[in-house]
This record gives structure tokens, sequence and C-alpha cells, in this order.
């Protein structure tokens, strides 16, 4: 197996105190490992912790087989580029020469840039899509933009392994997936193992090829995503006592409201999220039916609604379904009815429809 | 959609336009530096002509009195306040490079008043039993002195992450210091008096050929391996982290940047006392004017920069009010000091 790199025990912590224990993983190389927790559960003192910013507490890591207690910064520098979350704000210096620094590992006795140097400094910043920007001043950039340098800095120090500590908190949409595509790119093509943490869960598990779970004082699981991302899991690692978190889309949902239904929707197909939506924002405790418990609609439901009538996916609906939604209809004070196709399966929905009492329909 | 030719061919012109002002600003500063130093040696009590100076400058012929007078005092006093300027510009850089924060400098982080204070207790301990002081003892007290402030700071900075208290820490330790060396001054023996209280407060007068050459030594030296250092330097500009990242072993290069800022710190106050806010205006302006805070052009530019800031302040002082001389610290607040005040509003502008 090619390890790029591996922790035996490891132990992670401040001031000799161990924050974190039992850190076993094993990454190899052309993985992107993504760690995600909770606020403060130590994602930055494991990764600080793997690049020598910090003194491990006991355990070991190692780098291609070599002990990182062993390893000088020079020689790590050679394999590991890093991004931190921690801000800088260096005097008087250009995008380029904050780029330009990640080659430092690679330039001579006086730091003075070769040609070739040059050349990979601005197929870095190419490629993160910031050539433009070389010679503005990186204290007069916004957030998004001086992440988006600090990657470029990393990649121009052609690192073997990349550290990255939330490089998307301060992106937009456009180019929080521009740096995750951009990671797999270079993971699949020249065998970079990434490593990194991410608050957004939905996409660390679109990226990743394992996940790091961080709580507690011992690690809450490492595997792939498939295995990690099942709700429980999920809401367990975060607490998510009220809210819901969907694992197959990565959504999140406020809670639902309690109490008896005061309106009952009859919907299907999607066409039902908007009106849950507003359902949920109004504060007005609803119910809806008859979904089937493939319908997108039922998912949003389940996290939404008081109540939902299901069916199972592609049967006719049966009677019982029928009565249980007759009674909820009859308890609301009002019924809302989307507009959404009705074929063979699902036909005996006319009969719900015909039920409804009068002076109710909104 | 700009095609990878256009690409380089902008930042070649960028690269250009940086250079040429690179070459601007030295050049500049060269010339100034000639200017100042023509008129340092032209100006004083006795006047002597442009023609005649050449003449006692290149061979060393003429009026007996006139060739001591340049020879014996103006030159050396020039080419200290060109050396110990350049010295002071320098180790402001390195204190603020080492700070993370431009307004650090050996005068506010009580730096300059350690050196003072241990000089002053060497002097009277010197010349009280050997009737005077090796310029080495003085050094190397002001060596120890400027260390322990130094080590105070940053035991400070250790407990306190900001700014604004550490530099209120130095100011205090700078008043401590001052207050025990007057304090010193005004006990001492009536003969040493005179010899303390003007150095006490800074001045360039009195340099002999003997100061000039130790002082060139150490301060070459020192310049030379802050040089060699600009690369570690630039890594440190964006932070301890990234700089370790990058592979600098960043436990060894703090250790080396304080001392070299402490020596040369300590060389200036040795020789001519504590001298106020050169260590924070010039690395500054040099920086703006250059644009660039690379540590390559800067630091030989900021060298420059002290040592014609130096000389234009010791020319004022001797000349603005004479016969009577002005200590170099009250020229240097004067100059200095708006520098600083502007800088800060600017920064408390942009934050």
């Amino acid at each position: 197996m090619d390890l790029a790199l591996e922790t035996k025990d490891l132990a992670v912590g401040y001031g000799g105190r161990p924050l974190i224990r039992e850190i076993c993983m094993q990454i190899r190389r052309g993985e992107i490992v993504t760690l995600i927790g909770p606020n403060g559960a130590g994602k930055s003192t494991i990764l600080k912790s793997l690049t020598k910013h910090l003194q491990t507490i006991s355990g070991r890591v190692l780098v291609e087989g070599t002990d990182l207690r062993t390893m000088s910064c020079r020689r790590l520098a050679e394999k590991t580029a890093v991004m931190l979350t921690e801000r800088v704000s260096p005097e008087l210096m250009s995008c380029w020469d904050v780029v330009a620094s990640g080659r430092y590992p690679f330039t001579g006795r006086m730091g003075r840039l070769t040609h070739a140097d040059e050349q990979i400094v601005m197929d870095a910043m190419r490629t993160v899509n910031v050539l433009e920007l070389a010679e503005r001043s990186f204290a007069a950039i916004s957030d998004g933009q001086r992440q988006r340098i600090l990657l470029a800095r990393a990649i121009c120090q052609k690192p073997e392994i990349l550290v990255l500590d939330e490089p998307t908190s301060y992106l937009d949409v456009r180019h929080k997936l521009e740096l995750l595509g951009l990671l797999r790119t270079m993971a699949r093509q020249k065998g970079v193992t990434v490593i990194l943490s991410l608050h957004e869960i939905d996409l660390a598990q679109k990226v990743s090829d394992k996940i790091l779970c961080v709580k507690g004082d011992r690690i809450a699981g490492f595997g792939e995503p498939a295995e990690i991302f099942q709700d429980a899991r999920i809401r367990a690692l975060y607490g998510l006592d009220a809210g819901a978190y969907d694992t197959a889309f990565g959504s999140v949902e406020l809670p639902k409201i309690a109490g008896a239904p005061q309106a009952f929707v009859i919907s299907g197909c999607g066409s039902g999220i908007p009106v849950f939506r507003q359902l949920q924002k109004d504060g007005i405790p609803f119910a809806a039916g008859i979904l089937y418990e493939n319908d997108i609609d039922c998912r949003v439901a389940r996290s939404l609604a008081a109540e939902t009538v299901t069916e199972k996916p592609f049967c006719p609906i049966s009677d019982a379904a029928l009565e249980r939604a007759g009674q909820l209809m009859a308890g609301c004070e009002r019924v809302i009815v989307t507009d959404f196709p009705i074929g063979p399966c699902n036909e005996r929905i006319r009969e719900l429809l015909r039920k409804i009492p009068d002076g109710k329909k909104a | 959609m700009p095609t990878k030719e256009s690409d380089e061919a902008r930042l070649r012109q960028a690269g250009r336009r940086r250079r040429a002002r690179y070459a601007l600003v030295f050049l500049v500063l060269l010339l100034a530096f000639c200017a100042i130093t023509v008129l340092n040696i032209n100006s004083g009590s006795v006047r002597i002509s442009l023609p005649e100076i050449a003449r006692i400058l290149f061979r060393r012929t003429g009026d007996a009195a006139q060739v001591s007078i340049i020879w014996k005092i103006r030159l050396p006093r020039i080419f200290m306040a060109a050396i110990l300027g350049g010295a002071l510009a320098l180790s402001g850089f390195l204190l603020q490079t080492f700070f993370g924060n431009p307004i650090a400098g050996p005068f506010v982080l009580g730096i300059s008043s350690g050196a003072k204070m241990a000089v002053a207790l060497t002097m009277i301990w010197f010349l009280e039993r050997a009737g005077n002081a090796s310029s080495a003892a003085l050094i190397a007290a002001a060596f120890v002195g400027a260390l322990l402030s130094t080590g105070f700071v940053l035991l400070l900075s250790r407990r306190v992450a900001s700014m604004s208290v550490l530099l209120v820490g130095g100011i205090m330790i700078g008043y401590i210091c001052s207050a025990l060396t007057d304090f010193l001054v005004t006990f001492a023996d009536d003969a040493n008096i005179v010899n303390l209280h003007g150095w006490s407060l800074g001045s360039f007068s009195g340099m002999t050929w003997d100061n000039v050459a130790v002082a060139g030594a150490i301060v070459a030296v020192a310049l030379a391996l802050v040089f060699a250092l600009s690369k570690p330097i630039g890594a440190y500009q964006l932070g301890e982290a990234y700089a370790q990242s990058m592979g600098v072993s960043v436990r060894r290069f703090r250790v080396l940047l304080i001392l070299l800022s402490s020596v040369l710190s300590a060389c200036v106050t040795a020789f001519a006392g504590p001298i106020s806010f050169v260590g924070i205006a010039v690395p500054h302006l040099v920086k703006r004017g250059l644009h660039t805070a690379r540590p390559l052009v800067v630091i030989p530019a900021t060298f420059l920069g002290g040592a014609v800031f130096c000389m234009f302040c010791d020319l004022i002082a001797r000349t603005a009010f004479a016969p009577t001389e002005l200590n170099i610290s009250t020229v240097s607040s004067v100059f200095g000091a708006p520098v600083v005040i502007f800088m800060m509003l600017r920064r408390s502008g942009r934050d």
C-alpha cells in the first residue's frame, strides 16, 4: 500500500495536555481526507500536529514512512504545503509576492526566482483564476480573494501532501466548487494527497475519499463517506437535537413546528416543498399526504410536517392511507392542494380530493 | 480572455516598472547622501569654501587648522552619523519583522533605554576607577542592557497577545531605565557629569576615527548577516506559521533576529546615546518609497535611508542654533514623530 501519511496512536493537544487521543489513520497517496466535526472539536489541532506547527503529545506521525519528529522543517516543506486559518496581513506585499513565497524551499540562498519558478507561480495563479490580481496589494483584496491567493501559494509549492484548514470559509458557492474540483483533479491526476477540514458537510461527502469525524477526546469515526454519512451518525456528531440533516442531499431543515396540524397539504413530485417551507416559517403545524416514500416531497415533509401519510413506492393508494389522510384533513382548518400529476398508480388521490370539506380548500 | 502571452507581457512590464522604481529610490537616496555629506563638511562655526574642502579631502593640504577641523572633527562625525543611523534604522526593521508590527522599534520598546542605563552604569564605574572607559566595554554593556530590555519585552509578549499592551510595556521600561539613568547622572561626580549628560541625551559630537573603525566593523558584520537573512525575513513577513511551513527553522531565526537587532541598537547607544524615532520612521518611509517589503531591496535601502536621515538630523542639530548644539533626539523626534503619528492614523483608518 502506498501510504502518504499515517498516524499511530497519535495524541494531540496544547501545552502537554492531550485534547484528542488514539488517532489512528492511514492515508493513501492521492486520497482526499476531510475532517468534519463541530466548532472547537479539534480539527485544526489535528491538522497543525500533522504539519509540525504543534508538538504532538504522544504517538507517531509518519510522512511517507518517515517519522515527523526526525524530519527537518526544510524537508517537510519540500513535501507538504499548508493553508491556514489564521489571518496574515503582510505589509506591502503584492499577491504575486505572496504566491511566489511558495517557491521558498526550492530557491537559492537569496531566494531569487528563476524563470522556471516564475512560470510555476504564474501557472498556479492561472489555475486558481487569480492571475489578474497579481499586482494588487494582498492587504487590499477581499477575504475570499485572499483565500484563493493562499491556495495558489500552496499549489505553487508543488506539494505531495496538501493540508488545508477550512479552505472554503470565505468563498462564494462558485469558488467553493472550483476549489473542490481543483482538489479532485490534483488528487487524481498528480497523486497529491489532500487533507482538509470543512464545515460544509454536504461538500465533504461529495469530494472526499475518506472522512474523519472529530468530536470528544477520541476520533468519532474514520472511513468512507458512505459509511460515515448516515443520518443518526451526523446528528450525533453535531448534536443536532433540533432540525434535520438529509444525508442524501446534504441539505438542512429547521426544526418542525410541534402541535396539532392546522393545515393539510396534498402534493407530489416536489411541488409541496415551497408550501412546507412557508408553513414552517409562518409557524403553522401541518400534515402532509398522501406521499409516496420515494417522492422528494416525502423527504422534506418527514423533516417538517407534524405528520406525513405515506404509501409504498409504485403501489396503488391503500384504504388505510386514505382513511388516515381523511381524518387528518377533517381536523385541519384548511387544505392546500398543489399542482401535481395524477396517473394510474396514484389515481385514488382523486377520492381524497373529493373528500375535502367545503370551504376548507385554500 | 487574456492569453498566456499577454499575461506574461503584462507581468514583465510590471516587473520593469518595479525595478525602475527601486532604481529611482536608490538614486535619490545616494544623491541625498552625497549632498548632505558635502553640506555637513561645509557647514559649521568655521566656514571653509568648497574648493578648499576638495583640496583638503583629496590632497590633505592647506591651512593646518582647517585640515584638522575637517579630518579630525567633521569627517569622523559624518561617518559615525551615517553608520549609526543606518544601524538604527536596520535594527528597527528587524524588530518590525519580529513583532509583525510597523510601530515596533528599538526606542519605543525600551531597548535603547536599557542599553543607555547599562552604558551609564559602566561609564560611571570605569570613570571612577580608571579615568576612562574603553569603547569595547561600553558596547558590551550596551549589548547586555539591550538584551535585558528585549528579554523583558519578550516575556511580556508571551503573556499578552495585544501589540498595544506590548508597546506600552516597552515605553514604560524605557521610562524606568531613563529614570534610573537620570538618577545615576544626578549623583555622579561632577567631573563625570558633563561627559555623561551630553551622551545620555544623544549626540554625534566628539567622535574619533577609532570610534568609526569599531562601530564600522560591528555594523558591517551585522549588516552582512542581516542581508544574508533576506530570504527567511521575507518568509517571516507572512507570519511565523507560514514561515515554518516553508522550511524556516523558526526558533533559530527568531534568536538571530533578536541578537542582530540588539547588537545594532546597542552599538548606536554605546557611541551616540539613545536616538528616537529613526528605527520606526525610516523603514516606513523607505518601504512606502519602494512600494514593497521585499527584504532584498528594503534592507540596503533602509540602511542608506537611516544614514541620510541621521546625517540630516545631525546637520540641523549642529547648525540650527549654532554655536549651541541640539541633542540628536530633539531633531530626530521633530522629523520622525509626525511620520509615526501619520502611520498610526493610516493604520487605524484601515482596520
